[in-house]
């Protein structure tokens, strides 16, 4: 289900919850998927008594990942052609995000997008842009 | 980061979409991939990272007969990181983390596809951070390309390298 150029607004928005109360297996399981086993993000040990961080935390990646399936469930499958993020603060085990595109621009069969994640204090965990094709 | 072969494979796709909480089929029914625009399995749009598996020095993964790894066993951690990390951004041992990252989507990934991958170190710049001292920012450019040469995803990463652990509050 494609977007139609002719029925979006600038300010339009899509929200989705990502998860409710990240376990931290689901890091795990991003760990095995990604091949990223950086310990900080699976190991309470290493991180709590070396890394120095009061807890595991999530890849930024797996934040992404999330963020990306409210995009493609959004603007339709392979209709993404851009997608760009920052991580502005690290999401914890136990956090629940919620994740909102805005409407910035249709123009030239493309749609921008404003991107952000937020947990559930209210913090912005990820901030970025997306571009897709729209019909 | 430098990634001769990335066989894109369906089960890895449906692994990864499963780690990321998606349950849209197209990432792992055939039958109602057809059905849809791209007309088979394409890989969510941040598969590209996946290809860390494939990279042979890829610095956060235990190696095989290496030197040991990071992380606790019997002791809150072994030996240190190998190298620098080189895929997407931050860096091993708590000290880097990922602060950015961009992909550009020339055409989705799909099973089947061989890819292969060449890094060129981007920009680098400081900061002075708030809650973790003094940030060094580098950006790397990832190019996947097929078999035949196509551009198929450009990746942008940036890691950062922070002076102390982020404050927390």
């Amino acid at each position: 289900m494609a977007l139609k150029a002719s029925e979006l607004s600038v300010g339009d928005t899509h929200a989705e919850r990502l998860v409710e109360d990240l376990k931290r297996t689901q890091i795990v399981m991003y760990a095995g998927a990604s091949g990223d086993y950086n310990p900080v993000h699976t190991d309470e040990v290493f991180t709590t008594q070396v890394a120095g961080y009061p807890s595991v935390f999530a890849h930024g990646m797996l934040t992404m990942g999330m963020t990306g399936k409210m995009l493609t469930n959004y603007v339709g499958d392979g209709r993404l052609t851009e997608y760009g993020v920052r991580f502005t603060n690290q999401v914890f085990p136990g956090d629940t995000l919620d994740a909102t595109a805005t409407v910035t621009e249709v123009a030239d069969g493309i749609v921008a997008l404003e991107v952000s994640t937020v947990n559930q204090n209210g913090v912005e965990v990820l901030k970025g842009t997306a571009k897709a094709r729209v019909d | 980061m430098a990634v001769e072969k990335f066989p894109v494979e369906a089960s890895h796709i449906m692994m990864f979409a499963r780690s990321i909480g998606d349950g849209n089929p197209i990432y792992y029914d055939e039958e109602h991939a057809k059905g849809t625009e791209p007309g088979g399995i394409i890989a969510p749009p941040t598969f590209a990272q996946a290809s860390a598996q494939f990279d042979p020095n890829h610095g956060l993964r235990p190696k095989i007969g290496g030197d040991g790894w990071f992380g606790s066993g019997g002791a809150p951690t072994g030996a240190k990181p190998r190298g620098e990390r080189k895929s997407g951004g931050g860096g091993g041992g708590g000290g880097g983390l990922h602060a950015e990252q961009r992909f550009i989507y020339h055409r989705h990934m799909k099973p089947g596809d061989v890819l292969s991958a060449t890094t060129r170190p981007g920009k680098t710049w400081e900061k002075q951070g708030r809650r973790s001292g003094k940030l060094v920012f580098s950006e790397s450019v990832t190019e996947y390309r097929d078999s035949n040469g196509e551009l198929v995803v450009t990746a942008i990463g940036v890691g950062v390298r922070t002076e102390r652990p982020v404050d927390q509050g």
